[in-house]
């Protein structure tokens, strides 16, 4: 399945890899010319020939080297530049797919997790698709031409190689085989020292008021002295590797010393020959090294391409209506959304809890309504369901008396301006996070909107005005500031329907009655939907609805629910209180 | 392992006097070793240059003239010159690492040791990601600088030396002809090592602005999704990425041209050679094994020049790593411990403020001027709104703060006069969001205390009623905590919580209990017994979330905004119908008809009760 994908990213540079394929047998060719110089040039130099030969054969080596450097380098831009797009064509498609994703994945996917994905697997495979497959093609190409020449030079020679230098890659796989698994116990206390040092940070607190200093460095000294420990046998063994490859590959230039002296004194080959053999052996060593390479660069970007497959394969649960097949109504497609909102015996289950119970509630268009309630009572579930961030378990969302799920997502979600409880803005600028959702230039309907959120004023003091930076590399905004910053940025979709989660809860309650004033104006004539725990928020809402552990408990306006007397009593007479203590400035005793 | 996305890509100079000097204080207990190491490099060096030597010998002495006699003696030389680099390699790489490992050992100790020092303050200005890279990362690149910078340096540039000997003493002016394209060489390194430095840098930059933003709106996706943004934000990560491959595109080019443009010059030397050094011997002015020989060493001169070049990147990132690690060791101890500390076997346990003022921030004072007295044995619930400033009063007391006017005074004596810790010995905390550490219960009992006996864990577990879920669970007391004790109730970590604190056996007993979720009723009645329990003969400061709780207490003290207002028993307050009659109807008032009341959870400030950093 991963090969799949992965092969369809390769076929798609076929051309590249395939004139590199060319390119790399031509570049050996002439690799292997060079020593053929040197052996006329010996055997030249031996029979006393003309010194204008050795001129001309310096010269047709430097003109072989020439060449042949110029085509490596056509080589390596060709099948190197290859696994570079390809890197890049899969980013963009990882960027893609996650757009496409639901935000229940995200929710039960850590965000490190897919940052992970997208930076080290995807190094894994763009290795495998660039340094992985132009080594391991030019390695068995040259294997195979330089072994084919040193036999037409001498057999006996030429065997005497072959029995030696595949040791190189033997011992490479058993060395390989070791240092992974004591690599891998290396990486593991790496874990344990860096997950040691994460709950001593995080828990600083306990370690403090326990005077557990000097007991946690010595906790932490012999986590750090075993990593010391599986580090040196490591070592131990991967030392071994490259004085090894040494070794091995100067006892078979010794071998060839002694063995091709003999021949050549027997009279079966020349010097030159001799030389030319030495020339090929040099030539072996570092495919034989890369053998092991290429096959862990191959076998790793494998296992990292299976894992963004992993990402891939999961489909969108929440998608536009014509990727299941289902159209959309015409006429609802036209003149976008008027902003009726129908939750229809509308059930919502996560992980196995019920979050939502069996809700039914007609919101007609225009209206304003406020949802109250104690802490995970699920009215962020309840509202999520109406921009389909999240959909029913079982019962149905109505907009203007359509499914929604048969709405075009882009319609729906154009139609509704949503303020989160978590203000998120984007490292960008204030201009362009709260023309975030219109289109770019429109610059008189982000004023307005900063206006109505009284975001203006504090715009105005920054030095750059809409131009500031924000998040990281910028200002760093209040709570409050955001969270008027967000309700401007939803405000300037001038949508159907308006949702605020508890988008004032930092905004001091001057400002908060300000905001609502305005906000009276704008949502004159849309459907608003406001959660808030302050009873100065919702107190002039059409309609309040009361939810208590998933449930609708109570409906229907201030008054009312004052007098009936239930929960939203028992929050207003709290909400009294907690106003009485804030507004309390007087230190008695 | 942390992701490095979010470091930025500050790379400075790969040598920096000040830097190295301090770095090198890390290596001069291993000065011996570093010794060693070298003199085994140059041995390492001399010895895989012998091989062109003998194949000289060979030719000259043997092959060329057909004397087989002797032939084998120069074949077995050449081994043992192999065996012997073989060791010496293998020795060096060896003794680098241990160098480089013990440096790292002290180093990571010393920057863990520095963080425990470090007040509670600073951890709440860092990311803990961020200090955990430097004590990982940071310190595996000077492991990395040490191991294969300093030393293979010196390894580099011997071999290059000792190559340009022995073709000066083979035959000088052969020598001086093949040398004439070492200054190219040289030439063009360092002009690639340039190149390349830029423009590695710069895919490594753009690399970190695309993880930059696909972190971001991987986190934000919800906001991409309802603002309609998918294609728009498309086509931006679309131009970062492309960014991205035309950096890396023009460092692959580099690349490809640099090998290709020294291989042409190393040919440039063989074909002087094969062109003079053959006229040479063919006039019989030099022998033919020589020629050879000098073929295989000018094919040897480059690898130490490239592996220079390579050595820069190395150094440099150990540069840019031991910055960040300098900085961190020389952050200054915010609550520092006097040179002549008070110590005391036991304590009375009588806290009092006199006067104390104290802001986490400049001037946003969340004490203002506060003052109380304790008396030893007395248990106080201390009793505000959100934000009053309760929990500060626990920082301050465990001295996790130093309050910028006026005085903490514990038996008598200012807090600022006892040694941090020795004062901490004698204050038991518990706070609301229990922190559980990898290991036993038995380790999270006794935390790394230990002279606390087995015997002295199970009677704390049994005196606050942790025993009876501590017995059931599979292994008991060394029952595993997984995963911060997820597999725990809240109310069973406030249970061990308390037996962690009566373990210690303290004179002085902090309780931080703000509900943060609801505790099922049979585990609530436990933890009210044992609040109560271990509240008896110790001095007892509770912020009060249990109507039991305030209900038993010898006093109440009122903190509104900042200042004490109110103080007296229960019923003495609710009579006076002043904000404590408020703060009950609106906190405690429910607990009267639901036992287990829902609470909403608390925010801004009082978030520093809980115990995570």
């Amino acid at each position: 399945m991963s090969t799949r994908r992965l092969l369809a990213y390769v076929a798609r540079h076929r051309r590249a890899y395939l004139t590199g394929f060319v390119l790399s047998l031509v570049s050996t060719a002439l690799q292997l010319a060079n020593p053929w110089v040197l052996r006329t040039a010996i055997d030249g130099i031996q029979s006393g020939a003309a010194a204008r030969l050795l001129l001309g054969l310096a010269a047709a080596y430097v003109g072989v080297s020439v060449t042949g450097g110029f085509i490596r380098f056509h080589w390596r831009m060709r099948m190197l530049g290859a696994g570079r797009r390809i890197e890049y064509e899969i980013r963009n498609d990882y960027f893609a797919h996650l757009q496409r994703l639901h935000q229940g994945f995200f929710q039960h996917t850590r965000t490190g997790d897919l940052m992970a994905r997208a930076i080290n697997d995807l190094n894994a495979v763009s290795r495998l698709v660039s340094a992985g497959l132009m080594h391991s093609s030019n390695t068995i190409i040259m294997f195979f031409a330089a072994s084919a020449l040193m036999f037409t030079i001498d057999r006996p020679l030429a065997l005497l190689v072959m029995v030696i230098l595949p040791m190189v890659s033997v011992v490479f796989v058993l060395l390989g085989r070791r240092i992974h698994r004591q690599f891998e116990r290396v990486q593991e206390q790496f874990s344990t020292l860096s997950a040691r040092a994460q709950e001593n940070f995080s828990g600083i607190r306990v370690v403090k008021a326990f005077a557990q200093e000097a007991a946690e460095i010595d906790a932490f000294a012999a986590i750090n002295q075993e990593f010391v420990t599986r580090a040196l046998r490591l070592a131990r063994t991967s030392g071994v590797l490259w004085p090894a490859m040494a070794f091995i590959l100067g006892t078979a230039s010794a071998l060839v010393l002694w063995q091709g002296g003999v021949a050549v004194v027997v009279g079966r080959i020349t010097l030159g020959q001799l030389v030319q053999f030495f020339g090929y052996l040099m030539m072996l060593s570092w495919p034989m090294i890369a053998l092991g390479w290429t096959t862990n660069l191959i076998q790793q970007g494998m296992a990292s391409m299976r894992r963004l497959d992993a990402i891939f394969n999961t489909k969108p649960a929440i998608a536009d209506p014509g990727a299941r097949g289902a159209r959309a109504p015409a006429p609802a497609a036209r003149g976008g959304l008027r902003g009726e909102i129908e939750f229809r015996h509308v059930t919502f289950s996560y992980n196995g809890a019920t979050v939502l119970h069996d809700i039914t509630l007609r919101i007609p268009g225009g209206t304003t309504v406020a949802i109250v309630g104690p802490t995970g009572s699920g009215k962020t579930t309840l509202i999520s369901l109406i921009p389909r961030l999240l959909d029913p378990t079982t019962g149905t969302v109505l907009i203007d008396g359509i499914d929604i799920r048969l709405l075009p997502l882009a319609m729906l979600r154009g139609g509704i301006g949503v303020v989160p409880q978590e203000p998120f803005l984007f490292s960008d600028t204030l201009e362009e996070n709260l023309a975030l959702g219109i289109e770019a230039g429109d610059g008189q309907r982000v004023r307005e909107a900063a206006e109505i959120a009284r975001l203006d004023g504090d715009i105005g003091d920054f030095p750059l005005g809409y131009q500031t930076m924000v998040g990281e590399r910028g200002v760093t905004l209040s709570g409050g500031q955001k969270q008027r910053a967000t309700i401007a940025r939803a405000l300037a979709r001038d949508p159907a329907i308006l949702i605020l989660d508890d988008a004032l809860s930092s905004v001091d309650t001057n400002t908060e009655e300000a905001i609502l004033t305005g906000l009276r104006r704008f949502a004159a004539e849309r459907t608003s939907l406001i959660i808030s725990h302050r009873i100065s928020t919702v107190r002039g809402a059409d309609l309040i609805v009361v939810l208590d552990d998933g449930r609708l408990v109570e409906r229907g306006t201030h008054d009312a629910l004052v007098a009936a007397g239930g929960l939203y009593a028992d929050l207003y007479r709290k909400q009294l209180l907690r106003e009485a203590l804030e507004a309390d400035e007087a230190v008695p005793s | 392992m942390s992701l490095p996305f979010h470091e930025d890509e500050i790379l400075g100079k790969a040598y920096d006097a000040r830097l190295t000097r301090r770095l090198l204080g890390y290596v001069r207990p291993y000065r011996a070793s570093v010794a060693l190491a070298v003199a085994l490099l140059l041995l390492t060096s001399a010895m895989s240059l012998v091989g062109p030597y003998l194949v000289r010998v060979a030719i000259d002495l043997h092959i060329a003239p057909g004397r087989l006699d002797g032939l084998g003696v120069v074949v077995m030389a050449y081994l043992g010159a192999l065996v012997a680099a073989f060791i010496f390699r293998y020795a060096n790489t060896y003794v680098m690492q241990r160098v480089g490992q013990r440096a790292m050992y002290d180093l990571r100790l010393e920057v863990f040791s520095h963080l425990q020092r470090l007040s509670v303050g600073f951890y709440t200005r860092q990311p803990v990601g961020r200090l955990i890279t430097r004590i990982t990362n940071d310190v595996d690149a000077l492991n990395e600088m040490i191991t294969q910078g300093v030393v293979a340096v010196f390894g580099d540039l011997f071999t290059l030396v000792l190559i340009i000997g022995i073709m000066l003493y083979l035959d000088w002016r052969l020598a001086l002809a093949t040398m004439v394209v070492l200054p190219l060489i040289i030439g063009a390194t360092a002009r690639f090592r340039v190149q390349a430095r830029e423009s590695y840098r710069a895919v490594r930059v753009r690399l970190a602005r695309i993880n930059a933003f696909l972190n971001e709106h991987i986190m934000g996706m919800g906001i991409v999704q309802l603002f309609g943004r998918e294609a728009r934000e498309q086509s931006r990560f679309d131009a970062l990425n492309r960014d991205h491959l035309s950096a890396n595109m023009a460092a692959l080019r580099s690349f490809a041209m640099f090998h290709p443009s020294i291989g042409a010059m190393s040919a440039v030397a063989v074909a002087t050679i094969i062109a003079y050094g053959g006229t040479q011997a063919l006039a019989g002015a030099v022998s033919l094994g020589l020629v050879v020989a000098f073929i295989q060493y000018a094919q040897r001169f480059f690898d130490p020049i490239e592996d220079l070049a390579e050595k820069y990147n190395i150094l440099q990132a150990a540069m840019a790593s031991s910055e960040r690690i300098f900085r961190l060791l020389d952050e200054p101890v915010e609550v520092a411990d006097p040179t002549e500390p008070v110590r005391a076997e036991r304590v009375r346990g009588e806290i009092e403020f006199r006067d104390v003022w104290f802001a986490y921030e400049p001037d946003d004072w969340v004490l203002r001027g506060v003052s109380f007295r304790i008396r030893p044995g007395e248990s106080v619930a201390f009793v505000g709104h959100t934000g009053a400033g309760k929990s500060s009063i626990i920082n301050l007391i465990t001295r996790f703060y130093d309050p910028q006017r006026g005085q903490v005074i514990v038996d008598g004596t200012d807090a600022r006069a006892w040694d941090q810790r020795e004062l901490r010995r004698h204050i038991g905390l518990v706070l609301q969001d229990v922190f559980l550490f990898s290991g036993t219960i038995e380790d999270n009992i006794r935390l790394g205390t230990a002279s606390i006996t087995d015997e002295q864990v199970r009677r704390a577990a049994e005196f606050v009623n942790a025993s009876a879920f501590i017995e059931r669970m599979p292994g008991g007391y060394r029952a595993e905590v997984h995963e911060r004790g997820s597999t725990l109730s809240v109310g069973q970590k406030q249970l061990i919580a308390f037996a962690r604190a009566i373990a210690h056996n303290p004179e002085v007993l902090l309780v931080l209990d703000e509900a943060t979720s609801s505790v099922d009723v049979e585990t609530e009645i436990l933890i009210q017994d044992a609040l109560s329990r271990v509240m008896r003969n110790r001095t007892s400061i509770i912020i009060a979330h249990r109507l039991s709780t305030i209900q038993h207490v010898d006093r109440i003290l009122v903190i509104h905004k900042g200042r004490m207002v109110e103080e007296g028993t229960h019923r003495d307050l609710l009579v006076r119908n002043g904000i404590y009659t408020k703060l009950y109807q609106l906190q405690y008032q429910d607990q009267e008809v639901r036992p287990v009341p829902r609470v909403s959870t608390p925010s801004g400030r009082e978030k520093e009760g809980s115990e995570r950093a």
